[in-house]
């Protein structure tokens, strides 16, 4: 039900994030989704990709400090009120969302959003118990 | 253990007089000799008939880095180039560099004093003594090479740089016994763990670090990080090279002069008074024993105070503290006088900061600014932005409280940070540029 994410810290200047996608790229690496946040000086990449692990070996060969995360992938109906109704779930449960971002998918009536909880299991539950569809890791890094 | 037990341990009052006799012996030498100090003790109204005992050594004035700038290169030398066998010279950041004359006792008496040191951080006829301190006009590799081969020890005459290749011999050779810059230690076990291999698990025990200032936290890093007991060695090349002082393995806690050898004092900077013992101020210098070019009340911009307490060892002779900065280390920042150790042992007390830091001092709108860069490794780094943000606030805070100024961290990229392969640059003052 979780889903591996590898987070990246990379410095607020020119060329770092073209080196990291090069990188990834010349090992075959393919990238399923990402979200990046920054502050004037750094800032965190977070990457879903089709190799987690190896995606960390070559990273950190090349000098990049890199950590593996679990996050949650969810499905939510893609109209109008579809993510409200999730977080309002959530609320509910009062679970704290850390940070989301949304998934990129080529079709289909769905959306995936990630999101990074504090109490993962505790958000899955949640989810889970109120009919919304947390999707397997396997699934979202081969869509 | 002792390489000298005699000596190292002789009673207090051998010791002052023995002191006395080679000081007198010395200042006659270089009256007689050195052009420069008969001057300089004529416009003080000094003779070398006027000292009746080490009390009297506060008359004569001090010797200063320009002096020997000024003499450059031969003119403090107190013995003609027919008897000196070697000469080296400092690496001179500013101009010219300073000149030093060994004669063949000189050479005897430093490999005498670095075989002291040998054993006194635990080395022995055995030992494989692993030496990457820089060989060359420097002082630092020669001089741990004579002391290593006094002691009969298997020297390597690695030298600095080319780390690769120095990791492949330590391996090979089964170097016991490493010799280098605090933070080339540290750069070699970061090089090792990045081939796959662990420094701890080679036969390395002793580690002999000196050249630059570094810190206790930076000492517990060297120990897990290499497996080895680390100690703290002194020396300039003014007074000798390496080997002035080392700390026993016993204490680990000061580092022993060798007062057969030398005077230390310890003044105060400001007005060059004589400050009571155990207080913190600049160390002079008078070297007792040296021909080629003895140096009389040096100052040697090292900050330390004298440990008075006799030393669990048993050796006789007094304890510097680890030097906490040099005089001209010292940065002037909006007034505030920082030594960069200060910040080094601060940040070494944050749980699983690296030792590897940059200081960067500018100047905006007329106002000192300082920023702290701090590499991020995989046990600080989150993915969580107010995380990271926690710590450069925690820094600062930290900074603030112990300085009294603010100042930016900017966490950045491992390996972001320029290694050094000899002494390390920790500062990089952008204001004298301009």
């Amino acid at each position: 039900m979780k889903v591996e994410q590898i987070s990246i810290f990379i410095e607020n200047k020119s060329g770092r994030l073209a080196e990291v996608t090069k990188v990834l790229g010349e090992a075959g690496i393919n990238i399923r989704t990402l979200s990046l946040a920054d502050t004037s000086d750094f800032g965190i990449l977070r990457l879903i990709v089709d190799q987690t692990d190896k995606a960390k070996t070559v990273l950190k060969a090349h000098s990049f400090t890199v950590s593996k995360t679990e996050v949650v992938a969810v499905k939510v109906p893609d109209k109008p009120n579809g993510l409200s109704s999730i977080l309002q779930v959530l609320d509910n449960g009062k679970i704290n969302v850390e940070y989301m971002y949304a998934f990129v998918e080529r079709s289909g009536e769905d959306a995936v959003i990630i999101f990074r909880f504090d109490d993962i299991e505790g958000a899955i539950k949640t989810l889970t118990e109120n009919g919304i569809t947390v999707l397997k890791g396997e699934h979202v890094t081969r869509i | 253990m002792f390489w000298n037990e005699e000596f190292e341990t002789l009673p207090r009052e051998a010791i002052a007089s023995l002191q006395l006799k080679r000081l007198q012996k010395t200042l006659q030498r270089v009256y007689a000799t050195v052009p420069f100090y008969r001057e300089t003790f004529n416009q003080a109204n000094f003779t070398p008939d006027d000292i009746k005992s080490l009390d009297d050594l506060r008359r004569i004035p001090f010797t200063l880095k320009s002096n020997m700038r000024d003499n450059y290169p031969y003119g403090l030398f107190a013995a003609p180039l027919d008897e000196i066998v070697r000469i080296h010279a400092s690496s001179g950041t500013t101009g010219k560099p300073t000149v030093v004359g060994y004669t063949q006792r000189d050479i005897d008496n430093w490999a005498e004093m670095m075989a002291r040191c040998f054993v006194a951080a635990g080395a022995h006829s055995g030992d494989v003594v692993h030496n990457a301190y820089g060989y060359g006009l420097f002082t630092g590799g020669l001089g741990a090479h004579y002391g290593a081969e006094k002691i009969g020890a298997s020297v390597i005459p690695m030298s600095g740089g080319n780390t690769r290749k120095q990791i492949m011999i330590m391996q090979d050779f089964g170097s016991t016994v490493l010799t280098c810059t605090p933070s080339y230690a540290l750069y070699l076990a970061e090089a090792a763990a990045e081939e796959g291999i662990d420094i701890r698990n080679l036969k390395l025990r002793i580690g002999i670090h000196g050249a630059e200032p570094w810190s206790e936290q930076m000492r517990d890093e060297i120990e897990s990080k290499l497996g080895i007991k680390a100690m703290d060695i002194y020396g300039l090349s003014e007074i000798l090279g390496p080997g002035v002082g080392i700390e026993c393995i016993e204490a680990q806690n000061g580092l022993h002069i060798w007062e057969d050898h030398f005077i230390p004092e310890i003044i105060d900077p400001e007005s060059g008074e004589v400050l009571p013992l155990g207080e913190k101020g600049e160390l002079v210098i008078t070297t007792i024993t040296k021909e080629g070019i003895p140096m009389i009340r040096y100052r040697t911009r090292d900050i330390t105070r004298f440990i008075p307490d006799p030393c669990i060892c048993g050796r006789a002779h007094i304890r510097l503290e680890r030097m906490s900065g040099r005089t001209d280390d010292m940065l002037i920042i909006r007034g505030v006088n920082v030594f960069p150790s200060q910040i080094e042992s601060l940040l070494m007390q944050i749980e699983d900061v690296e030792p590897h830091y940059q200081l960067v001092i500018d100047r905006e709108d007329n106002l000192d600014t300082l920023e702290i860069q701090v590499e991020v490794n995989e046990k600080i780094f989150s993915d969580e932005i107010k995380v990271l943000q926690q710590l450069s606030q925690y820094i600062k805070a930290q900074i603030k409280e112990m300085l009294g100024i603010t100042c930016s961290v900017r966490l950045v990229e491992p390996k972001s940070i320029k290694r050094s392969e000899g002494k390390a640059q920790r500062v990089i003052d952008n204001r004298k540029v301009s």
